[in-house]
Parts: C-alpha cells; structure tokens; sequence
C-alpha cells in the first residue's frame, strides 16, 4: 500500500520519473545559488530576475511556438539583458540597485504578457507564468541536467573570489581583483538556473525552489558550504513530496512543489538552530563562558 | 630618512567635488604616521587613493611599498557573513594562493599562529557574528599580519574599541615598526595619536599641516582644520588655479 503510494507513480510513468530527475537536478544546482543569493541580499532581486525572463522566452514563443530551445533562449537573453542594464542603471544613476531591478522586471513583466496574448492562448500563458513539470520532456532534461553541472562546476571555481566578494568587497579590491567580474558570472548561472527552472515551474515561481530552502538552511548552518549542504536534500525532498502529492490528489504541481518548499521554511523558522524561534523562546541553562 | 609614500599635488573627487584637495606630503617609511583630521576630511580617502581605489584621481602618489595591506572600517564588511574566523584571517595570504589555488601547510600554520597572536586562541570556528566588535577588530589585525606587507594602512583601528584591545593591538603595530614596517594609521584619538605616533598629517581636504607630531597638533593648526572642514560649498566654481599649500 505504502510501496504503491510512494512508488508505483514513478515506475510506472515516464513522465513522473523525467520530474523527478529534473527536480533533483534543479534541487542540486539550484540552492546552491539560492544559498549565495541570500548572503548578497538579492532574494527579492533574484525574483525580479526570473520574472524578466518572461518577454524573452514569450519573443522565443512568438518565434517558434511552444518549442523548448526557443523559449530558453529567448528567457536567458532576457535575463542577463536585464541583470546588466539594471546593473548599469544603478551604477551611472543615484537609483538603487534594488528599485532599479523592480522597475526592470515590471517592464519586463508586462511586455512579456502582451506579446504572448498577441498569438497564445490563456492557456500557453499559464504555461508560461507557471510551468508544467510533468510536461518536462528529454530535450528539457538534458537542458536541466546540464545546467545544474556548470552550475556546480561553475560556483566551485569561482567560490572563493565570490564569497570575499559578498562579504568584504573591498579586500578583494585591494587585492587587486576585480569583484564585479565574479558578480556577473554569479549572475549567469543564476539567470541559467531560472531558465531550466522556468519550464518545471514557470517564471512566477522558478525561485521558490532556489530560494526556499537556502532561506530554511540559514536556520541551520553556519557557514556557506554547510548552508548549501542542507538545502539541496531539502529542495529535492520538497519536490519529491510535491509531485507524489500533486500525482495522488490530483493538483497542479508547480504550486505544491513550492508550497512544501514553504513548509521546510515554516519548519526551520520554528524548529532551527540558529536564530529560530524555537532558539529564542527557549533559554536552556547559559554556558559558563 | 626616506618617504615610502610621496604624494604631488593630490587631488581626489567624488561627483567633481574634491575630496582630498592638492596635497602634497611625505610619508617616511619604517615610521609610524598618523592621519589626523574632522570628519569628512577626506582621511579614507586619502587612504582608498594610496590603494588605488579611488574614483578620480589628479597629481601623483609615488609608492615604494611592493605590497599593501589595508585595514577598512568595520562598517565595509558585512559582520553577518557565514564564514569562521579562521577562514577570514587566511584570506591575508590572498597575494600566494589567489582566487584559487589552495592554501599551503605554511599558510595554514602561519594563520594559527597570527590568530594565537592576536589573542583570539581557540576561536579559530567561531562564525564572524558572533563576536564583539573589539574581537572581529583582532580577527582583521591578524588578517594584516598574514599579508606581510611592508606598507600597512589603518582606517580607524580603534573606533568603538575598548582600551584594552585598544592597548594589545598597539602592541601589533609596535611591532610592525619594529620589522621596519611603514604604517599609516586614520585615528581620532588626538592624545593617543601624541603618545604613540611620531609623525602626523593633519588633513582637512588640505593639507593644514605633516611632519612630527608635537608640532602639527598644535592649537593653531586644530583650529585651521576645524574652520577649512566646515566650509563646503555646493556651487563651487571649477578649481582653476591650483593653489599650492606648503606643508
């Protein structure tokens, strides 16, 4: 009964065994960028940044239809346009960085919807804005798969330049290192991450994924290797739940996905070590020293 | 003597307001100097342009030091940052082992024995946030003693530190003159500057006065850097005419 519920969906279609590749892969690559993403301050940014992607794959959709390698595409191009000229325009202007990505991704968002109702339907649309994982096909696995090994192999190579980067910026200007080198190629692999994890889970929420469970493993660990640690099991759990969930009762599982994200969230909020509530409210004897 | 740092005629702008306003100075080496000045004197500044990362630069710094290490203030560095206190005094080594490579046996030891030195034994796991703002000043003073640099720049060392923090990384810096260090230090602190700095550079985006410090904090020379910082004019007409300021 319990092997039936919680396997017999993955045996038995090959739909439900491609989501749940995909989602260990976005999982893996994923809260590896979602950790670094929190420790530069760029949650709601990253936001910003996956909502920009959608007049670009809406161009790719306009182009070639509901064709995958469009789309992509389309949606990278726009999400490191976007990530540059917001850079740019918070670089030569007194706009902050922040203000100047939400103006971006407003525009963005809103040009996106109009060329996609230009020839798609309501419910290319939805597709678009909140993703289909159990319509993940090969080519979009591979797409997935490869993203989160240069994701990896990527964030390994250029980790220490960018943690010092994150947290003491001027040393490594000191050092004569250019930082806003490893910034930009932080942001690549990010706007790559939310393009494979646009088709799963669509431009709305393709950073819940990302940034959920590195926010859940902020409650646990101390540093950044052991955040990332703790957040892609997380990730991939919650995905893994989410689709056996959204398979069994029925529900779109984009949604799902997300929200057991949140419940990893909720839990390490009330349940973590570190600066949780559960570590507020209970004062065990103090340490000697 | 000889000057580790001569700076011709400086002049350092943010947005076409200077900042630090045709100075011209030496700065001997092997010497302890002191960076005096108000606020907004334009002192880190100064310092950020002796590094080479200051937006605009006029005139001319000539450096002897082959390699630097730069103390910022503590408001530069994200405290909240997930990294141990061992990690963050390795980075002094950055000059040998870069963005990439790893760090040697002798890198790991030295940074043992600097985080030993500075008094923080047995905090080498603490994540940064957990200490006060007198032990994350050791964890950066142990950083410079990594870099091994024979030019060493303060930016407040001492802000909001107590006296007896204050007094142990004297010691360090004591002992970085004695290695024939050169050290350049922003300090506040106008008696403590008397008791333990030999030469001074009194700033107030000009040059007011430099040289030994009995002389350069005198109760004239206070008083004319307390007048110049106070007059800030937003419609400044273009400096023209460069006006050169004996030290």
């Amino acid at each position: 009964m319990l092997y039936e519920y919680l396997f017999q969906p993955f045996i038995e279609f090959g739909f439900m065994r491609r989501a749940l590749v995909a989602s260990l892969a976005l999982a893996v690559g994923g809260s590896a960028i979602g950790v670094f993403l929190i420790l530069r301050r760029m949650s709601l940014m990253g936001d910003a940044l996956a909502h920009a992607l959608l007049p670009g794959a809406a161009l790719g959709f306009l182009l070639g239809g509901l064709s995958l390698p469009a789309m992509s595409l389309g949606g990278f191009l726009a999400g490191i346009a976007t990530a540059l000229v917001s850079g740019a325009i918070a670089r030569f202007s007194n706009l902050r960085e922040d203000a100047s990505f939400a103006a971006a991704y407003l525009t963005a968002l809103a040009l996106g919807v109009l060329i996609v109702s230009l020839r798609g339907s309501a419910v290319d649309l939805m597709n678009i804005l909140f993703g289909a994982i159990l319509a993940v096909d090969d080519g979009a696995l591979y797409l997935v798969v490869s993203t989160a090994t240069l994701t990896l192999v990527g964030l390994a190579a250029i980790y220490r330049p960018l943690v010092v980067e994150c947290f003491n910026p001027g040393f490594l200007a000191a050092m004569g290192v250019r930082g806003s080198v490893y910034h930009y190629l932080f942001l690549a692999l990010a706007v790559l991450n939310m393009v494979a994890g646009f088709q799963a889970l669509g431009t709305l929420m393709a950073l819940g994924i990302v940034l959920l469970p590195a926010v859940a493993a902020s409650f646990w660990a101390r540093e950044v290797w052991s955040m990332t640690l703790i957040a892609a099991p997380m990730a991939f759990a919650s995905a893994a739940v989410g689709l056996l969930v959204s398979f069994h009762a029925g529900l779109p599982s984009g949604p799902v996905i997300v929200l057991f994200a949140s419940l990893f969230f909720m839990g390490s909020l009330l349940l973590g070590s570190r600066s949780s509530v559960r570590s507020r409210l209970s004062r065990p004897v103090h340490l000697r020293g | 003597m000889s000057a580790a740092l001569r700076l011709v005629d400086l002049t350092v702008s943010y947005d076409r307001h200077p900042a630090v306003h045709h100075v011209s100075a030496e700065i001997p080496a092997a010497e302890m100097t002191a960076i005096v000045g108000p606020n907004g004197a334009g002192k880190s500044t100064l310092l950020k342009a002796l590094l080479g990362l200051a937006p605009h630069i006029e005139g001319r710094i000539e450096c002897s030091a082959k390699r630097i290490a730069y103390l910022p203030q503590q408001a530069e560095i994200d405290r909240s940052f997930p990294i141990s206190v061992f990690d963050t005094v390795l980075l002094g080594r950055w000059s040998r082992f870069g963005g990439f490579a790893a760090a040697g046996r002798a890198d790991i030891h030295d940074a043992q024995h600097a985080i030993e030195s500075v008094g923080l034994a047995g905090f080498e796991r603490r994540p940064i946030d957990t200490l006060s703002v007198g032990q994350f000043q050791r964890v950066l003073f142990a950083r410079l003693l990594l870099q091994d640099a024979d030019l060493v720049l303060l930016d407040e060392p001492f802000a909001a530190i107590d006296s007896k923090t204050v007094a142990d990384l004297m010691v360090v810096i004591r002992r970085w003159q004695a290695e024939k260090r050169t050290v350049v230090a922003v300090l506040h602190d106008l008696d403590q500057v008397r008791r333990d700095f030999p030469n001074s550079l009194l700033l107030a985006r000009e040059l007011v006065a430099a040289g030994p410090t009995p002389g350069v904090l005198s109760a004239e020379n206070l008083l004319r850097a307390r007048a110049m910082a106070e007059a800030w004019d937003e419609h400044a007409d273009a400096c023209e005419a460069p006006m050169r300021l004996s030290a």
